[in-house]
This record gives C-alpha cells, structure tokens and sequence, in this order.
C-alpha cells in the first residue's frame, strides 16, 4: 500500500496538467467567438466557457467522466450507444488475438532454443515483422481475409496476434534460456531426457519473463483489435467509436473511447499482474 | 543395488593417462595431465589438492560432465557416459545448486520424479534422507530460507535420495561449522559402512580427509597431477577421537608432506 501516495500524487498533477491544457487549448475558440461577436471577454469568461464546450479541441476532464458514466452506466449494454457494447465488441477480438499470439509466440520460443536452424533461420523474421508499420498492414490483412470469407472478429483477432507474439516470443526466448551451466548439469547426472529438462528447469525458471512478457503482449493486441477496427470502418468496437467521433468533430467521444480502453489495458495488465503475483508467491519466487 | 558382488574384482573407476586440456580464448589449459587411478567397490577416496589443481574437473569427468582429451576412463566397466545414463553416481556440487522455485522437499524430490518413482515411495524417500542430514521440519521451506550449510545438507540429501552405488561429492561441507562438519563426517561414515557406496570426495581438509578415506589422492597444481596416493591404515570403524590416535596423525603427517609437495611445483 506504500504506492497509493505516488499513484494519487502524479494522477493529480495529471489532472491538473489537463485542465490547464484544456484551458488554454479552447480558449482559443472561446475568443474567436467573442472576436466575432464583438464584446469581450473576462479571464473568469474564458475559464468557464472552456470548460462546457460542445467540441472542445481537448475537454476537460469532468467532460470525460461524465461522459464515461453516461455511455456505460446510463446506457443499456446492448445499446449502440454503450461503450460497454463497444468494449466488448474491441476486448473479444483482444482476448482471441491475444491467445492466439502467446501460443504462437511460446511455440516459436520453443522452437527456437531446441533449434538451432531455427534460431538462425526464424528470429531475423520475427524481427523483421515488428518493423513493418502495422497501420499499413492492418488493411490488406483485412482485404486478404475478407476475400476468402472472413469478417468482423477473426481478421481484427489475427492483427492482434499479429502484434502481440512479438513480445512473448522474444521474451520467452530470454527465459527459457535462463538456466545456469549447473542447474543443467545438475539435470544430466540424473540423465534427464530433454523433455524433462525443459518442463523442470526451463519452464518453472522462464515464469517470471513469461507474466512480463504477457503483459506487454496484452496491451500490445488490444492496440492490435483497435487498429484492425478503422480501416473497415467498423461500426462497432472502441475503434469504431474513435472513428465516427473524428468524422463528426466528436472530440468528448474520441477522448472518453480513449479513456475506456486506457482503462481496459489497465484492467486486463492488472488481472494478469495478479496471476503472476499468486503464481510467483507460490513459488517463492517473488521475495 | 547390490549387484557387484561378481564385479568386485575390477575396480569402480579406473584412469589412465587421463588428461584434459581445456580451449580457452588467450591460452590452452591443462586442467589435468597422466592422471592415473583405480578407485575400487567400497573404496572412500578423498581428492585433495591446492585450488585449481583439478579437482572439480576429475570429478566431472566421472560424471561425464566434461569429456577428457587424453587417455582412458572407466566406470563400472564403462564409459563415463554409459554409467552416467544407467544413473550409477550421485553427485554434489561445489556450490548447492537448489532450484530456488522449489522447496527442500520439491529438490530433493527433483531426481525422484525424474527416474519416475512411484508418489509414496518419493514421499518415504524425501523423509528419510532430510532426516539423515537433519533438516526435518524444513520440508516447505524454500532455498533461500535456509542457510548455506543447510542449504548444502539439502543437496546431499538430494544426490542421496536415489539411493546410486557410487557418491561424487565436491567440497560438500565447506561451507559448514566444524561442530556440524564433524557430525555430517560421522553420518556419512555411517552411510558408507551400511551401504559399502563407493565415495569420491573432494576437499581441502586434511583432518578430514584422513578422517574419512581408505585412500587419499594428494593432488599439484599446472598442470594437475597426481603426485601421491596414500592407503589409510585406519579401521573403517572410525569415532571421532580417533582423530587423536598416533596413526591418524601420521597419516595426517604423510598427507601434510605430499601437499608441500605439491605447492612447491609452483
Ligand atoms: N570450463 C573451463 N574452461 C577453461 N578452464 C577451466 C574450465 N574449468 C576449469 N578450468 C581450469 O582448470 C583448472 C582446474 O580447475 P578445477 O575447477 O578442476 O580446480 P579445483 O581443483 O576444483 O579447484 P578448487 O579447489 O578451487 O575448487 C583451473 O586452472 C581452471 O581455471
Ligand atoms: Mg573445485
């Protein structure tokens, strides 16, 4: 509990921040407006004004919140209006991609420190495949599937996977290569088989590089399911919710999808951070 | 277990003209060189020798852990690595090596699940040598709860829990206190008379070493060598104030000897 005093103190200085930028971002419309209409305006003027605009440049925070609290808890969940409805909509294609990229991402690992051919023949791609813009890609991933018969979950899953084994592959290669030159002789005086060497040593040794890299692999395909929403002009999901906002000036329904899936990434690392906690307690791992 | 009574005529181990050269980056080292011995069934051979003269290195060769560039070696009859599949040795390392996301009970146990031991017997098996190195009741414990001698007790339990015919143990009670060196020395004793193991034991001890061996190789530096193997004459019924016996000194005496020996190569 020795973090509630920093978390609280840098969200407050954020805030603050935000209010001051909001402030002095609308303001401008808010004197552009006076200058046309010819009166002027007082700094109190201007401090309210920006705080209540219908398209802020950047709303204030409370604008947010309410907004938040009104399109999740004053909105039934099946409504086209929830952005519980579109969370979840984002957060399934999440979840499939990000099973899909760590099975992809362990077995690659697997592959690569039992094969050498593999580690030279396969990391470089791995690699490669990272440094390809993913905005780019995302499009023709979409088309591809589409033409043969794929829509809606599975083509947003795959760009999620696709960004999301990046991170566990090359972290569980890390990890599985952890053990010292004595932890694994120790394992051939007992002449282990190689199965026995990697289910009793690499895999228990590997945990820790395993809850981190999932955490970043997490964030990563929730990034990857949004990404997969706007080049469809998908009509549902947090995607599609930052999208009709840009096209109608919706600057209160950009920021509040914005804030919603900062908060799902935050809530799905979190869930993920106490399974590794548990875990790593009971293995005594976590001193 | 006690299968060697038609091959107690040839010796356990036998080396000869083993040599190791390792391939290092500036220049080749000769870990060892000409290194002859016969360690036979029953036989507790202590290795003691100045640092760095090989002693680990010998050991490992046994145990197939390092291949030899130069001469012979057998174990049982067989290459080190024949013997080392059929799990003939129990080995402990210099350092205690626990895996530290198991328990004590868990890396004793480690061996046991290997070689696929039925759940009760592991669990009849993880009493009883926890027991002999007195850490009952430090089952659940994990490594770093321990301190380093316990945690080195927990590494002999281990290589004991499966129960090998021969035992290869490196400095094991280095880390220890003399009070309770000498009663794991005494329980070892034990364990070796019950169980006629064949023990190849390193350290730099000389009480010790005279305490324990019917044969002890006295070891020289660059490259190592041995330089002098000495019989015991002690009885193998040995209780701790035969330490105060005139041939134990003597023997004390002879080892003492071949170890200036040894250093003086320098
Ligand atoms: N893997 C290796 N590569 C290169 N040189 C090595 C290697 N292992 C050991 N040596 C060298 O071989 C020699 C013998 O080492 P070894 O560990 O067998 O000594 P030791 O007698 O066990 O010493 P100590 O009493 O300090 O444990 C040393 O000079 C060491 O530097
Ligand atoms: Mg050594």
């Amino acid at each position: 509990m020795k973090s509630i005093l920093p978390i609280t103190t840098v969200s407050i200085v954020i805030v603050i921040l935000w209010y001051g930028f909001s402030v002095v971002l609308n303001s401008t419309w808010t004197k552009d407006q006076a200058n046309r209409a010819g009166v002027e305006v007082t700094f109190s003027e201007i401090l309210k004004d920006t705080m209540v605009q219908q398209r802020p440049l950047l709303p204030a925070p409370h604008q947010v919140i309410i907004e938040l609290w009104d399109t999740t808890v004053n909105k039934k969940i099946t409504s086209k209006r929830s952005l519980v409805y579109h969370g979840w909509i984002t957060l399934s294609a999440t979840l499939l991609g990000f099973v899909i990229g760590t099975g992809l991402g362990v077995l690659l690992a697997i592959g690569i420190v039992h094969n050498k051919a593999m580690d030279y023949g396969v990391m470089p791609w791995i690699i490669a495949s990272q440094t390809v813009p993913i905005l780019a890609l995302a499009p023709m991933i979409i088309v591809v599937l589409y033409s043969i018969g794929l829509s809606g979950l599975v083509p947003k899953a795959i760009i999620s996977a696709y960004l999301s084994f990046f991170p566990v592959s090359v972290g569980m290669v890390a990890g599985f290569r952890c053990p010292d030159p004595t932890q694994m002789d120790l394992l051939k005086t007992y002449a282990a088989k190689k199965s026995q060497l990697f289910w009793k040593l690499r895999v228990p040794i590997s945990m820790p590089y395993l809850f981190t890299s999932l955490k970043i692999g997490v964030a990563a395909s929730l990034v990857g399911a949004i990404v997969g929403e706007l080049p469809t002009g998908a009509v549902a999901g947090l995607g599609a919710r930052l999208l009709t906002g840009s096209y109608y000036g919706q600057t209160v329904q950009i920021w509040s999808a914005l804030i919603g899936s900062a908060i799902l990434a935050a809530v799905l690392v979190g869930f993920i951070g106490l399974i590794q906690k548990h875990t790593l307690n009971r293995m005594g791992l976590a001193r | 277990m006690n299968s060697n009574v038609a091959m107690d005529a040839e010796p356990v181990i036998q080396a000869r003209n083993l040599g190791l050269v390792f391939q290092t980056k500036d220049s080749p080292v000769e870990a060892l060189k000409d290194v002859n011995i016969d360690i036979e069934q029953g036989d507790f051979v202590s290795l003691i020798g100045p640092s760095g003269c090989g002693k680990t290195t010998l050991l490992r060769i046994i145990a197939s852990l390092d291949k030899p560039t130069a001469g012979d070696i057998t174990v049982n009859g067989m290459t080190p690595e024949e013997a080392r599949l059929q799990r003939a040795y129990g080995y402990v390392f210099q350092a205690a090596s626990l895996y530290p996301w198991r328990t004590i009970a868990g890396n004793v146990k480690l061996p046991l699940e290997i070689m696929g031991f039925s759940k009760t017997e592991m669990n009849e098996r993880v009493k009883k040598v926890l027991d002999l190195v007195h850490l009952s009741g430090f089952e659940n414990k994990f490594p770093w709860q321990l301190s380093g001698g316990m945690q080195q007790r927990a590494s002999i339990a281990r290589a004991l829990s499966f129960d090998a015919d021969i035992l290869l143990m490196d400095e094991p009670f280095g880390a220890l206190d003399e009070i309770v060196r000498d009663h794991l020395n005494e329980q070892l004793l034990d364990l070796w008379k019950s169980t006629r193991k064949t023990i190849c034991f390193v350290t730099h001890s000389i009480p010790e070493a005279v305490y324990l061996s019917t044969k002890i190789v006295v070891m020289s530096n660059r490259p190592g060598k041995v330089v002098e193997v000495i019989e015991s004459s002690l009885p193998r019924e040995r209780p701790l104030d035969i330490r105060d016996s005139p041939e134990f000194i003597e023997i004390a005496q002879r080892v003492r000897t071949g170890l200036r020996m040894s250093h003086s190569y320098e």
